[in-house]
């Protein structure tokens, strides 16, 4: 019981701090935006470890963190050949072809504005379908190893960034479409100089959804025949053999991957779209 | 009304490149099957027609590309086909008046409708609750919303095993309630994200004017914040519930489930039968398509209702 009543006093501990910090002098500064949603993260799992301990939850429910982390700390190579599989080869791989494909359609599309009314309505509609289902056509058609995860993954991502990208080369205003047309520029050129550049904080947002789906469209692709490694692979056989603990590890390593990805590409967006209202604070 | 013609002609142009990779997809299963029935097949033996391109293919046997459209198991349905498996497993089933046996996409599709609405009902309720802490709590918001953010960036299905598991051992019995909780995990941050800028639309001078009527903090939450949130609240139930829908077919997708649409198309994996595959992946996206509709229909009475124009 003592482990029940020790997370207790530390979870109203903290919760004090952090009501103090939020509404103290220092509520604007960096490293308290950053302290305060930390410690709200530790409190969840030392939480989790009082309750766990404290009421002996079997490891096959739910493992306690510091056991996740040992089963962590003790299968690293495992972990990595799982993520290297599913994240390295298969995600990523689709993630940029997915991404290419989808720029380039949409800069072929936006020279029509009859395509262009014509495929925004059926990109978003296919946007909101559940594409993940597909699954196991495609890996009947690529065969079992990452190939047919990426195609899955190309899917997935092309009609988000698609429609963001077409909605972006639409948001110029006509003042500025006149201005380049009597600095007689063509079409190339207003393109690259004009367009393109007002059209990226758009192509980051759909960037940015397509980040998950990358991940989640590999690791579902694996519960349909994968060779012997991958995270959706380890995940479905962890479930099977109760290691629930590696589960954790696997979801952990999910989580990291997916906030890495993501933070990179908000990263690259706050320096190539500095300029946009948005990334002013 | 303007964009319905180009609209039907991208459809149009979808579905001919669907019709025309028919016949190069399919040409090598109708060869084998020509080959096993007797027919004179160019090259002979399904080894070495494997080194050869699907395009020789056709050119060689050109007699047989026909048959690639009419195939039992092909890799590759053409539309019909697709239409016609959606046909015998909705509208011939209520015709034979058999609307709910389990053969019937019906009876599928209402096991996903129902874990999706219950998914999307948990969701919604908790990104309003959230959203509403985060726009008047300074804790809430600054503890809160980084790891909303993150969460995100957890590719769901990795849980969905997990969650069914655990329910489990919990004593849940069914999986209507873990797949709930996959859809209401997908779909409460739309919800959150989209109230939260939807309780802070009003603008300060609105404030202030609440605050010179001395409006108690609940009048102006009721008479302001919540009524102009509500265009952003449709958007965001919008995205929310194709969420949900997503996150209840990927719960019944690794998890062994007998019914719902996932599972149809599990089945369909096992058994190698595509075209229940792909009756079920249609059927899943008429559900959507419906669902958004039918919340895009309640926004505009409801906007207009209120005296806004959507």
């Amino acid at each position: 019981m003592s482990w029940l009543i020790g997370a207790l006093i530390f979870w109203a501990l903290a919760w004090g701090a952090n009501i103090w910090l939020a509404n103290g002098r220092f509520r604007a500064s960096l490293s308290v935006r950053i302290f305060v949603p930390v410690l709200f993260g530790i409190t969840i799992l030392v939480l989790w470890e009082g309750v766990v301990r404290a009421f002996e939850v079997s490891p096959v429910i739910l493992p306690a963190p510091t056991q996740v982390a040992e089963t962590f700390a003790a299968s690293t190579d495992l972990l990595w050949q799982d993520f290297e599989q599913t994240v390295l080869k298969g995600a990523l791989r689709g993630y940029v072809i997915g991404a290419l494909a989808a720029f380039l359609t949409a800069v072929a599309i936006d020279r029509s504005a009859f395509l262009t009314r014509g495929l925004l309505p059926i990109g978003n509609f296919v946007a909101a379908l559940p594409i993940v289902g597909i699954a196991p056509i495609l890996v009947s058609w690529f065969g079992f190893d990452w190939q047919s995860k990426a195609a899955v993954v190309v899917v997935m991502v092309f009609f988000p960034i698609l429609v963001n990208a077409v909605q972006g080369l639409r948001e110029t205003d006509a003042q500025a479409r006149d201005l380049m047309r009597t600095y007689a520029a063509g079409y190339t050129q207003s393109l690259i100089k004009l367009r393109l550049p007002a059209a990226l904080p758009f192509v980051f947002n759909g960037l940015k959804i397509a980040a998950t789906l990358a991940l989640i469209g590999a690791i579902v692709a694996e519960y349909f025949g994968s060779p012997t490694r991958g995270m959706g692979f380890r995940i479905s056989t962890g479930v099977g053999s109760l290691s629930i603990d590696l589960v954790w590890a696997e979801i952990a390593v999910a989580a990291m991957a997916g906030s890495a990805l993501y933070g990179a590409i908000a990263l690259i967006e706050k320096r190539v779209t500095f300029w946009h209202p948005s990334q002013r604070t | 009304m303007r964009s319905v013609l180009p609209v039907l002609t991208v459809l149009l142009v979808i579905v001919g490149v669907w019709w025309a990779s028919v016949a190069p997809m399919n040409i090598r299963v109708a060869l084998d099957m020509a080959e096993r029935g007797g027919a004179e097949v160019i090259p002979e033996g399904a080894l070495p027609r494997r080194e050869v391109s699907v395009w020789r293919l056709m050119a060689d046997n050109p007699s047989h590309i026909a048959a690639g459209y009419t195939l039992d198991r092909p890799r590759l349905p053409t539309p019909t086909q697709v239409a016609g498996e959606l046909w015998n497993t909705t509208g011939a089933m209520v015709e034979r008046g058999r609307a709910f046996s389990r053969r019937s996409l019906i009876y599928h599709g209402w096991i996903t409708l129902r874990s999706t609405l219950w998914g999307f009902l948990l969701g919604t309720t908790l990104g309003i609750v959230g959203a509403i802490a985060i726009v008047y709590s300074r804790v809430a918001q600054m503890s809160l919303l980084p790891w909303a953010i993150i969460s995100q960036t957890v590719p769901i299905v990795a849980l969905a095993p997990m969650i069914i598991v655990l329910s489990n051992q919990v004593g849940i019995e069914g999986r209507g309630v873990p797949k709930a909780i996959i859809s209401a995990y997908l779909c409460y941050f739309p919800v959150l994200v989209g109230m939260v800028a939807g309780l802070r639309a009003p603008s300060l001078s609105q404030l202030d004017l609440l605050k010179t009527y001395s409006a108690t903090g609940l009048q102006s939450f009721l008479k302001l914040r919540l009524p102009s949130s509500v265009p952003f609240l449709f958007t965001s139930l919008k995205v929310g519930i194709a969420a949900a829908l997503v996150g209840t077919i990927v719960g019944e997708l690794p998890t062994g489930a007998i019914s719902g649409l996932g599972a149809r198309i599990l089945i369909g994996d096992q058994f190698g039968t595509p075209l229940a595959i792909w009756s079920a992946l249609f059927a899943a996206a008429i559900l959507a398509g419906v669902l958004v509709t039918l919340l895009d229909v309640v926004q505009r009475v409801t906007l207009s209702r209120m005296g806004m124009r959507p």
